[in-house]
């Protein structure tokens, strides 16, 4: 848990209200463009869930830990819970959603499902965007490069065992292909 | 969690960025890769007015070695510095990137940003004062160089003006025959760590130590330069008794707070039995031996 308490002037609150307008923000999610108008604050998981109705990615902790909001942005795995929208503006967004193809999962999605790598889900969108970005970088994985890569996503269901065996699973069939 | 409402603005150059700030006024905080920040702000410990974003502005990340020195733009990533061949030459520097919490928050968060936030448990003020760091900051009267040792005042309080931001950190190489390691232990890869400690050594005849850095982290207010614990390695053979001798004295200049990481009394435990095991791994690493090290957490 982050801790650090700031000061704070209460003097000064509401006697300087910030202009929070809302600002446009453009992105490509799954190859398609998609906008919003939205309040700065809005994290990038709200804008993807509540503004675009991308609901494949949960919000879990909600503190940065758990990653069950993980999404592609740029080619690197991000918590979408700790990044406000506008900062993505601009950006090439892969969320579970844009995962599969008319229909056809990915190989990630099948090796999951058959190696029943999940119980009740909810940490599964984030988990199959930290594996795809960690078999691109590692197509073999070690058991050690596994764990790391997905040391940012908190199951509490499966025990992992599944999870490693899911993703050899789909390293061995993505070396197929 | 909703942070409390602010007014974000774009800056797309570093002179639009402190013109920004100074137009803005003091309740204005910069956003970098906000893996510190935007946590504090949905927790409302931070609740800042605007936002100046300079993750658009170009030319603030990278990393390259320069005049003998290794430069990271403000914006260089955990994650790209771990990737890095050339930081990665530096042993200390892999140590501390490539164990910062987890794989997304090291593609997010960057190393000025880090250094700026100025958390007494962030690694990077630990790993960096084990070597000669330098902060580049600019404001309205141009460029100045900081010694990250005067740098970091406080916990979360740095010198930086409020009209003034980081744009990149340079970092001396260290000289011929020196090895470095940050150890840092914690209770799961995304979490700060408990305790955390940076030794850099130089040795001559692989066993005498002309040259020592021990800097302990979130024992205290800020990192803190183990000084006594330097001096009882300087000058000396590296053996058992001024091994113990240093261990001793950095544990003496912890100033730990209990908290929910474990109490004062184990991190002080704690930060001298990492110092130990840095000690140790400097020195094989400044004879030429190549060992993994880095942050130790519960299913590594």
């Amino acid at each position: 848990m982050r801790h650090g308490e700031r000061e704070e002037n209460p003097s000064q609150r509401g006697m300087n209200m910030p202009d929070a307008k809302r600002i446009l923000v453009r992105v490509r999610v799954n190859g398609e463009a998609r906008e919003a108008e939205v309040e700065p604050r809005t994290l990038l998981v709200e804008f993807l869930r509540e503004h675009l109705n991308l609901t494949g990615t949960h919000v879990g902790c909600d503190t940065s830990y758990c990653g069950a909001c993980t999404v592609i942005l740029g080619g690197r795995t991000v918590k979408s819970c700790t990044l406000f929208a506008p900062m993505a503006d601009g950006g090439e967004i892969t969320t579970v959603e844009g995962l599969g193809n008319d229909g056809k999962l990915h190989p990630v999605q099948e090796a999951f499902a058959e190696c029943h790598g999940l119980q009740c889900g909810y940490c599964t969108p984030g988990l199959l965007l930290s594996t795809v970005e960690l078999l691109k970088k590692h197509p073999k994985p070690t058991d050690e490069q596994i764990r790391k890569g997905i040391a940012g996503n908190t199951c509490r269901c499966t025990g992992y065992q599944n999870i490693f065996k899911s993703i050899r699973m789909a390293a061995a069939e993505m070396e197929k292909r | 969690m909703y942070a409390a409402p602010f007014s974000y603005h774009r800056a797309t150059s570093l002179e639009e960025a402190v013109r920004l700030l100074q137009d803005l006024g003091q309740e204005t905080r910069v956003l970098a890769g906000g893996q510190s920040l935007i946590p504090l702000m949905k927790m409302r410990m931070a609740r800042p007015a605007a936002l100046v974003d300079i993750n658009f502005i170009s030319g603030l990340n990278g990393i390259h070695e320069s005049n003998g020195e290794l430069r990271f733009g403000a914006l260089a990533r955990h994650a790209e510095i771990e990737n890095s061949t050339v930081a990665s030459a530096i042993p200390i520097l892999h140590d501390c990137a490539a164990g910062i919490a987890d794989v997304q928050v090291r593609n997010q968060g960057t190393i000025g940003g880090s250094l700026a936030e100025a958390d007494p448990s962030g690694d990077w003020a630990t790993a960096l004062l084990a070597l000669d760091t330098s902060m580049i900051c600019f404001g309205p009267g141009g460029q100045r160089t900081v010694p990250l040792e005067a740098f970091i005042k406080d916990a979360f309080t740095t010198v930086l003006a409020p009209d003034e931001i980081v744009t990149g950190v340079h970092v001396k190489l260290p000289p011929q025959g020196s090895g470095g390691a940050h150890l840092a232990f914690k209770r799961s890869a995304p979490v700060y760590p408990t305790a955390s400690a940076s030794v850099e050594l130089t040795l001559a005849d692989h066993d005498m130590c002309t040259d020592a850095r021990v800097v302990l982290g979130c024992v205290g207010l800020k990192a803190i330069r183990a000084k006594e614990g330097e001096a009882a390695l300087r000058g000396k053979a590296l053996d058992e008794k001024n091994v113990r001798a240093a261990v001793e004295a950095a544990r003496a200049a912890a100033d730990p707070q209990s908290d929910m990481r474990g109490s004062a009394d184990y991190k002080r435990l704690l930060v001298g039995t990492l110092v130990r095991r840095a000690i140790g791994i400097a020195a094989r690493r400044a004879r030429g031996e190549s060992v993994p090290a880095g942050h130790e957490y519960a299913g590594r």
